[in-house]
């Protein structure tokens, strides 16, 4: 863990370098959406853009890098929630994904109106 | 009576309580806004077509800067304590309070923008889910104003009394906010991009 004051400062210049690096990948988010990707493509670079800051942020601004294993185990449990929590609706309207049919009973109108 | 642990190591987890305890709450927040992502994903599959170009992305795009900003401030905040240079901690908390303030200041303006148009949650199953998830951003935002707030205020004196626990705090305070920081990351390309 970052306690020692020499590795303190040795990390001062990876914060703004990290930071630096953030809003790079803020910038190369909006010229990908400029580019008008086919939708799962956008998807796809805007999801791995996300993720990639994320993780920069969680590594070095968390210091999750250099953490317990009960801080690890914890968030194991918690990324595997979360993936089933994203996973589990889409089943429920699998068979209807890009057909335009509503899953629901209802949706009579786009989501835009 | 002293809370043990405040500063000393656990040793079975090898922790100070704190640390465990914030990012046991961090974990239950990511389940909080998966919850909310994961109704958007309902929402978006479901529907027959998906609005695009609502929202302003320059606007999204700046308040990303500024989150982003506001994160190395935070962390900048921490490690100046840990290097026992008060005044640049000083500095550095009030400015990630500022760029907090201005988050919640642009966010403000593009608000009363769709709300002046008619455009609430109720116009529309994307403004719903929109106003939703940056809703309740917004309040984790304000929340972690308010604890910055203390911190900058009555808070500050422990760092006389016991400067090693007040680092712990705003290192546990510097979690959440970085955590706030990692769900507009996903919320901005999300939302204003896709």
């Amino acid at each position: 863990m970052h306690s020692d004051h020499g590795d303190v400062h040795a990390s001062v210049r990876k914060y703004f370098m990290i930071g630096a690096a953030l809003l790079i990948f803020t910038g190369i988010t909006v010229a990908a959406n400029l580019m008008h990707l086919a939708i799962p493509l956008a998807i796809t670079v805007a999801l791995a853009i996300a993720i990639t800051k994320a993780s920069m942020v969680a590594a070095v601004f968390m210091h999750l890098s250099d953490e317990k294993k009960w801080i690890y185990g914890a968030l194991l449990l918690t990324v595997i929630f979360f993936f089933v929590l994203m996973s589990v609706p889409s089943f429920t309207n699998m068979d209807v994904i890009g057909t335009h049919e509503p899953a629901i009973g209802g949706g009579e109108h786009p989501a835009g109106h | 009576m002293n809370i043990p642990y405040t500063v000393e190591i656990r040793p079975d987890t090898g922790l100070a309580n704190g640390k465990l305890g914030i990012w046991l709450f961090l974990a239950s927040e990511v389940m909080l806004f998966g919850a909310l992502f994961s109704t958007y994903i309902i929402l978006r599959n479901g529907a027959a077509e998906w609005p695009h170009g609502e929202l302003s992305v320059p606007l999204g795009a700046i308040n990303t800067v500024i989150l982003i900003s506001s994160s190395v401030t935070m962390v900048m905040a921490w490690a100046s304590l840990k290097l026992n240079d008060w005044a640049k901690h000083r500095l550095y908390l009030i400015a990630t309070f500022v760029l907090a303030a201005l988050f919640l200041v642009n966010k403000y303006f593009e608000y009363s923008d769709h709300l002046a148009k008619g455009e609430g949650p109720w116009h529309s199953t994307f403004l719903a889910i929109y106003f939703t998830l940056t809703g309740l951003h917004g309040l984790h935002i304000v929340g972690g104003m308010i604890v910055m707030a203390y911190f900058i205020g009555p808070g500050a004196k422990l760092w006389k009394a016991n400067a090693d626990q007040f680092a712990n705090r705003i290192e546990y305070t510097g979690l959440y906010w970085h955590f706030v920081d990692l769900v507009w990351i996903f919320l901005f390309p999300v939302l204003y991009l896709l």
